[in-house]
């Protein structure tokens, strides 16, 4: 089995450790990584902003650098599902759905493809987790609040297996923290109450860590930890996964 | 245009329920909402109960041929029922899942008394419950009423912060008394 | 009545503001939840949820792909019914008919129970400048009217006004003590107010709910029965609705009642559901079947399913930024996820903005009784507003240098290497006020090399290349 990692743009320039901790836990798993360097971005940041039109490029790039693995697989919820929902390269229609298809989120790709019952990962904190909308409503990583349906949780699961870990409850188990790409700047008020809110949630439940599949989401809400002078921090989902 | 289902695909969850668990669902529900229910076991009981509750009701209409209170006269202007304290009303029958009675305007003496008398009873028997909505329009099939209602409780609103508060424009409370002979 | 802002600031400007009392965001913020979560409680109740929900969806489905068929089946019953039919292409239109009739009965002052057409015709205002006295009746409208204000919100009109404000205002407008803000007492004061209201208008408009086209008859849905006293007090009944209002059959209520009150508010049902089929002896009934831009919404794949819209404001309720925005921040009569994909189909340079108050966390779409995919909506909304060029040349030039740099991988490590070492060495290029990331939030740390300068170093000398 090949999987090739894709790194998110701005986990690559500003969180190389989420990326080093992505390839090493699925190492751990005995998978063979390798990583396309000429990647880039999923083009997410020009789409949601309305300019998919702009985005040709940066798809054209993604296509190259992803056509020949196994799978594709990414810490971030939001970016694969931006792949899974919107690549699209004149042309190359049957390319782009056979990567659609075979990109994943690191923890789906954890839980449904290598299916991991056991992990050798130690973390004794008190953490909250935060669902990213993205990887929660969009790849369906968890079950959401808004539906009548049995509750279930990926990133949870996995959580569930490392050692010491102490999972918080929150009040809103699922709301936005508010990043939302371009939005945090575009509504930087409205962005910020967003974050400000989430993060007392988690603290008020005692959390030491805030968690996620979404690095995005988490810098915003680390933004806002460290201009608060927080003692809560933040940690990539694969950061625990990988630690001891 | 595009293609049409030709059958709709209603949800057909066999909603069956004794009468005990219809009448305990609906008693609950309809409390919940803010109504009042009183379980009676004959028109005697409904008569007592009124004298003793409405004590100060000065004008009672009631639609109920059963019960020894006052009918309406009408035609009437619908204006002159403004000063009615009580309107007793017979619905046709009542639903479990919310609490809601339905009338036609054949059981209203008047059709602006259900909603401009101060206070609203109904008298529902206890076999005339069906557990959901979807039941009741079953019901209700292609009847030919010219205004049909579903009442469930009294007039309210919490426009102002959220605060629950009964009696919005219409009745400040509603009675359903279930009504069960042996 | 007149619009919260004019001249027009777009929704982040009036974010802003709402959000400069934190305390009353907060306020605000958790009252919507609290409904979120009596909405929740309810739908929970009832197994068979989400079956419902699809049911809904199917039914609003099959009406939008026969909607001609079932207006004209509609006419034809309602007329036959003794209703009088009238069509409406646009607000203009919708609002001359119904001046027109009021003119017949001879009045000038009428009331009104809620309708979101009339408030997206602007109604009240139209009627006004003709010297006609509207009085909305629904309580949390009345508020907003007495204010100089539209509402907030679909089904909570005033839930942006303390009951202190609201004391204020009645103490002002309705003669109650000053400083009296008890609910219960101000209820009681708007009832009597009212009560004269509707004991002396002899013309009565409500909006529809739902309309059948197999009876004819519309169903009104309150909670306050102010949409029945205020028809059945009066001569004549103006029914005013979109053209999207109509659902097949009778049984169809079945479902749609089952989800309404539980999505809006977390009721079971909502107090009262009036099914008006015929007038009373001696009574006139008209319905207003209003088109004004639906029609040609329907003819767009991407956004024709907004009309299966029931009007719950669920989606308000749920919505992150709206709790936090406020209504008025949308500048529109239907605020919130729903109103910001229906506000540019009415006016694409108006409300270019509002498919950006979002982050398209797609909790709307979830929630929606009838499934409209509202977050997909709002994303297909951003595309068509950027190419038809409504998006701001700044943000369109940024996007445009961005996406050069990140179709070229070697540009990207160059331009990304170099930001980094700007960040570290000159952390006041971006630690300052002009950037809105670090007006409320510190910038990420910055590390010593990327992800693929790590992994040059690293791994690939390990031949582990692609």
């Amino acid at each position: 089995m090949k999987v090739a990692l894709f790194v998110p743009c701005y986990v690559d320039q500003f969180y190389p450790q989420v990326a080093i901790a992505t390839l090493e836990v699925l190492e751990k798993q005995g998978v063979t990584v390798v990583y396309p360097t000429r990647q880039t971005c999923c083009g997410q940041p020009m789409a949601n902003s309305g300019f998919e039109h702009l985005a040709t490029g940066c798809n054209e790039n993604f296509v190259e650098s992803f056509a020949d693995c196994d799978y594709i697989v990414s810490p971030s919820g939001s970016c694969v599902l931006h792949i899974k929902d919107h690549l699209h390269v004149d042309g190359a229609e049957e390319k782009t759905a056979s990567i659609r298809q075979r990109t994943y989120e690191l923890v789906e790709f954890l839980t449904d493809v290598l299916q991991v019952k056991t992990l050798t990962s130690r973390f004794p904190h008190r953490v909250g987790l935060h669902q990213s909308c993205h990887g929660q409503r969009g790849l369906k990583l968890s079950q959401m609040s808004e539906l009548v349906a049995p509750p279930f949780s990926k990133t949870g699961q996995l959580l569930g297996l490392v050692e010491g870990l102490e999972l918080v409850q929150l009040n809103r188990a699922d709301e936005c923290c508010g990043f939302g790409g371009t939005f945090c700047v575009a509504e930087e008020a409205v962005s910020v109450k967003m974050g400000k809110d989430r993060v007392a949630d988690h603290q008020a439940h005692g959390a030491a860590f805030i968690t996620g599949n979404d690095m995005s989401c988490l810098m915003h809400l680390d933004g806002i930890l460290r201009r608060q002078n927080s003692p809560t921090k933040i940690v990539h989902v694969a950061e625990i996964l990988n630690a001891w | 245009m595009r293609s049409t289902p030709t059958s709709q695909a209603l949800p057909s969850t066999p909603h069956t329920a004794t009468v005990d668990e219809l009448t305990t669902r609906f008693e609950t529900t309809l409390t919940g909402i803010g109504g009042n229910v009183v379980r009676v076991f004959s028109w005697h009981e409904i008569m007592e109960y009124i004298r003793g509750t409405f004590t100060s009701a000065q004008r009672i209409i009631s639609a109920v041929p059963a019960l020894d209170l006052p009918a309406a006269v009408t035609p009437a202007d619908p204006h002159s029922f403004e000063d009615v304290d009580l309107v007793v009303l017979e619905p046709y029958f009542g639903v479990a899942e919310n609490g809601a009675a339905w009338l036609t305007d054949s059981r209203m003496p008047d059709r602006a008394l259900p909603f401009i008398a101060q206070h609203i009873a109904l008298v529902l028997r206890v076999q005339d419950l069906v557990p959901t909505m979807q039941e009741a329009y079953a019901r209700i099939g292609s009847e030919q009423y010219e205004l049909g209602t579903f009442i469930a409780g009294p007039s309210k609103t919490a426009d102002i912060e959220q605060s629950l508060v009964l009696g919005a424009h219409g009745p400040k409370s509603m009675t359903v008394f279930l009504l069960q002979l042996s | 009545m007149v619009s919260p802002s004019h001249p027009r600031q777009d929704h982040a400007t009036l974010a802003e503001k709402f959000n400069r009392d934190e305390a009353r965001v907060d306020w605000h913020d958790k009252t919507l939840w609290f409904i979120r979560e009596k909405r929740d409680r309810a739908a929970r109740t009832l197994p068979e949820w989400e079956d419902l929900r699809e049911a809904a969806s199917q039914i609003k489905n099959r009406v939008l792909d026969n909607l001609r068929d079932y207006l004209l089946q509609f006419e034809a019953q309602a007329q036959r019914n003794g209703v009088t039919v009238h069509w409406a292409a646009n607000a203009e239109e919708h609002n001359q008919i119904v001046h027109r009739i009021i003119q017949q009965a001879g009045v000038t002052n009428i009331v009104k129970s809620k309708s979101m057409l009339t408030e997206e015709c602007h109604l009240n205002d139209y009627l006004q400048e003709k010297g006609i006295t509207v009085v909305d009746t629904d309580l949390g409208e009345r508020i907003v009217q007495l204010a100089g204000e539209s509402p907030s919100h679909i089904v909570l009109p005033c839930i942006h006004w303390k009951k202190e404000e609201i004391g204020e205002l009645f103490h002002k407008h309705l003669g109650t003590p000053a400083g009296n803000a008890d609910p219960k007492f101000l209820t009681g004061a708007a009832r009597e107010h009212l009560r004269q209201r509707f004991m002396t208008s002899r013309v009565a408009i409500t909006g529809v709910n739902f309309a059948v086209a197999e009876t004819g008859e519309v169903v009104v849905c309150t909670n306050e029965g102010n949409a029945d006293l205020g028809v059945q007090l009066a001569d004549v009944h103006i029914a005013c609705m979109g053209i999207e209002k109509i659902i097949p059959e009778r049984k169809d209520l079945g479902i749609f009642l089952r989800l309404l009150a539980r999505s809006a508010t977390g009721q079971p049902v909502t107090t009262y559901s009036s099914h008006f089929r015929r007038p009373r002896v001696g009574q006139t009934m008209h319905i207003v079947l209003v088109d004004n831009g639906r029609s040609a919404r329907l003819q767009e794949e991407s956004f024709r399913n907004a009309l299966k819209c029931i009007r719950c404001g669920a989606c308000m309720n749920t919505c992150p930024v709206y709790r936090r925005s406020g209504g008025h921040s949308y500048h529109y009569a239907i605020a919130g996820p729903i109103g910001a994909i229906l506000a540019p189909a009415l006016d694409m340079k108006q409300h270019a903005d509002l498919p950006f108050a979002s982050t398209l966390c797609g909790s709307c779409t979830h929630v929606c009784p009838v499934k409209i995919n509202i977050h997909e909506q709002l994303y297909d909304w951003r595309q068509v507003l950027a190419r038809q060029g409504y998006v701001g040349g700044v943000k369109k030039l940024g996007l445009m240098g961005m996406a050069a740099v990140l179709a070229r991988p070697r540009i990207y490590r160059w331009s990304g290497a170099l930001g980094r070492w700007f960040m570290k060495h000159m952390p006041a290029l971006v630690n300052n006020r002009l950037n809105p990331w670090y007006k409320q939030r510190e910038m990420p740390a910055v590390p010593r090399q990327s992800f693929q300068e790590w992994y040059r170093q690293n791994r690939q000398q390990h031949g582990q290349q692609r």
